[in-house]
């Protein structure tokens, strides 16, 4: 198991009135290359939980373990567990600092303590990977879009070359041809590296398209943890937990409910669409060939219509 | 005449690069925008088509470098006419907490009309008033730093409505929140339009908010490029998707099925619109 977390509660302002309990007895395992959603309500828990994965925060009960050794032992490396998990916060380019954005993503490894020389390797294969055209290497970060600087906070984390990225709303912000681009990186980098994925989203169709594990904190807990349809199923239980499921498989509870023999767990448009066919006795398209380069290489016409 | 009016809107800025040569850049290049009062209006476009700057000249943060903007008939450019322009057209920004600075929600509602003027009798009335109507009255006593986003997105809104203003522009207001804000915090933008007649104009990237808007207005490059009801603009799929834009997923899967052959209207909204047409195709 890559990640472990055993029985962990963390407690704020323990013993003072203020206390609340943010996290409540969690036990989870994460396996190496799962893309794993995590959802909630503002406030339940779950930006507390994930800065549980990298040793920002300390467990006030509970044990976390990181490739079987517990990351709060007595010698544990701290240090290199947080390059080999890597966080990428909301608004990560509030955080670029430096004054050209090649520097700006060498950063981190260098502060790995790898040569400038290997960190600029680092630095040029991470910038590819988040599809950033070259051109822009050498400009100021902040002469950026806000696709594009986001791209490079993303980068500057990917540079360490860590085994599990965890990414708090990538996507808040960001138009919708923005939302796709960055998401489809993501999905790149997981297909194509076998990093483990955590990704912190509000939209349940970006979730339901894009991980195939989905964890939901509420109170501090995990009332739910399954693949997208199991979880989607509960939608009524997650409605009361301030969430939802994505808009098409509202359809389909209407359509089952107004007597159509539809599949009620499709949570993607192209799910939906052809269970809607086949209940229409019609034939289904043939599924487009997936295409598995990353977004920034694409036509930007062909940007295909999903979610 | 509308209550916001523009001609010919333009914003030019100089941007200056590394080897000191000036580019100039066009953020609005010629919007002519007329929005008659009490109208409920969304506006689209992605990162850099000109939205935000747009909204900032409604309630004169910028002052356009050509054309003109007219908010209740007062010219923007006038700065005599200043605060009457803000008190008129109250704006509401992406996150909550860059907007709120009382330490209780009481005083931060009361921050605009006191600027306002307003005697202190009033402003009570005032905030127990705009407290009301976005349903945030029983937290009044509350610090905002314990409320959720969407709470404090309505708080924020309470400050604007304190202001009484006759239009509000709301740039992304429900970005970081998360479902149940952004519920909230729509519902109460649609109390306002409807039950005090306040014009709204509403920003967003998420297409599902702007289904009940009186008219959408796509932007791209500076430019007003598409207009009309939410109905027209997300028939037209394809040529949203041409501006990085996006539709409500039902209305992608309506549109799905409508290309493999079934009879369905264009433009379908919410999800019971598909599932009541689909149950009339199969009688």
């Amino acid at each position: 198991m890559q990640l472990e977390l055993k029985d962990v509660s963390f407690t704020y302002n323990p013993g003072m009135i203020y206390e609340v309990k943010a996290l409540d007895h969690v036990n989870l395992a994460i396996e190496k290359g799962q893309f794993i959603g995590v959802i909630g309500h503002t406030g339940s828990g779950k930006s507390t939980l994930i800065q549980h994965f990298n040793a920002l925060m300390k467990p006030t009960e509970g044990q976390i373990l990181y490739e079987g050794e517990d990351i709060w032992g007595d010698k544990y490396d701290q240090k290199t567990l947080r390059t080999q998990v890597g966080l990428v916060f909301q608004y990560p380019e509030h955080q670029l600092f430096e004054t050209d954005v090649i520097t700006d993503v060498m950063f981190g490894p260098k502060n790995q303590g790898l040569s400038l020389e290997e960190a600029k390797v680092r630095a040029l294969r991470a910038l590819v990977q988040v599809g950033l055209p070259e051109q822009y290497y050498n400009s100021s970060p902040f002469e950026l879009s806000g696709g594009q600087k986001r791209r490079v906070a993303i980068a500057g984390v990917l540079a360490m070359d860590p085994q599990v990225l965890i990414l708090d709303e990538p996507t808040a912000g960001l138009d919708p041809a923005g939302r796709d681009e960055i998401l489809d990186q993501i999905s790149f980098l997981h297909k194509e590296r076998g990093i483990t994925i955590i990704l912190v989203s509000h939209s349940m169709e970006d979730v339901a398209r894009y991980a195939d594990r989905l964890i939901v904190v509420n109170d501090g807990k995990i009332p739910f943890d399954g693949t997208p349809k199991e979880v989607f199923s509960h939608y009524k239980e997650l409605e009361a937990m301030g969430l939802a499921a994505p808009q098409v498989t509202y359809c389909m509870h209407g359509l089952q409910e107004r007597g159509f023999d539809v599949d009620v767990t499709a949570d993607t448009v192209e799910e939906a669409r052809d269970s809607i066919l086949k209940a229409f006795g019609r034939s289904v398209p043939a599924p487009e060939k997936e295409d598995n380069r990353p977004a920034g290489r694409r036509e930007k016409s062909g940007r295909k219509g999903r979610r | 005449m509308g209550i916001v009016r523009a001609e010919g809107l333009k914003h030019e800025y100089t941007k200056y690069r590394e080897d000191e040569s000036e580019v100039k850049v066009h953020a609005l290049n010629g919007v002519d925008l007329d929005v008659k009062e009490g109208e409920f209006i969304a506006i689209l476009g992605h990162n850099g088509s000109g939205k935000s700057t747009l909204a900032k000249h409604i309630n004169a943060l910028l002052i356009p470098t050509e054309g003109t903007i007219w908010i209740d008939e007062i010219d923007t450019k006038g700065e005599e006419d200043l605060w009457k322009v803000r008190q008129r057209a109250g704006m509401v920004f992406q996150n909550p907490d860059n907007q709120i600075i009382g330490t209780v929600v009481d005083e931060d509602v009361a921050f605009g009309p006191e600027n306002l003027g307003v005697p202190t009798e009033k402003i009570v009335k005032r905030v127990e008033e705009a407290l009301t109507k976005v349903g945030m009255l029983k937290h009044r006593d509350k610090s905002p730093n314990r409320l959720s986003g969407g709470q404090k997105q309505r708080v924020a809104i309470a400050g604007v409505v304190a202001m009484r203003p006759r239009c509000i522009v709301l740039d992304e207001p429900t970005a970081m929140l998360d479902p149940t804000g952004r519920k909230d915090v729509l519902r109460t933008v649609h109390e306002l339009n409807k039950k005090e007649g306040v014009t709204v104009i509403l920003i967003t990237h998420y297409m599902e908010e702007v289904v009940d808007a009186d008219k959408v207005f796509v932007m791209d490059k500076g430019r007003i490029v598409m207009e009309g009801t939410p109905r027209e603009v997300f028939s037209r799929v394809e040529e949203v998707k041409g501006y990085r834009m996006d539709v409500p997923q039902v209305t992608e899967l309506a549109w799905e099925l409508r290309k493999a052959g079934l009879d369905l209207p264009a433009g379908i909204l919410k999800p019971e619109e598909l599932v009541d047409a689909l149950a009339a195709l199969k009688q």
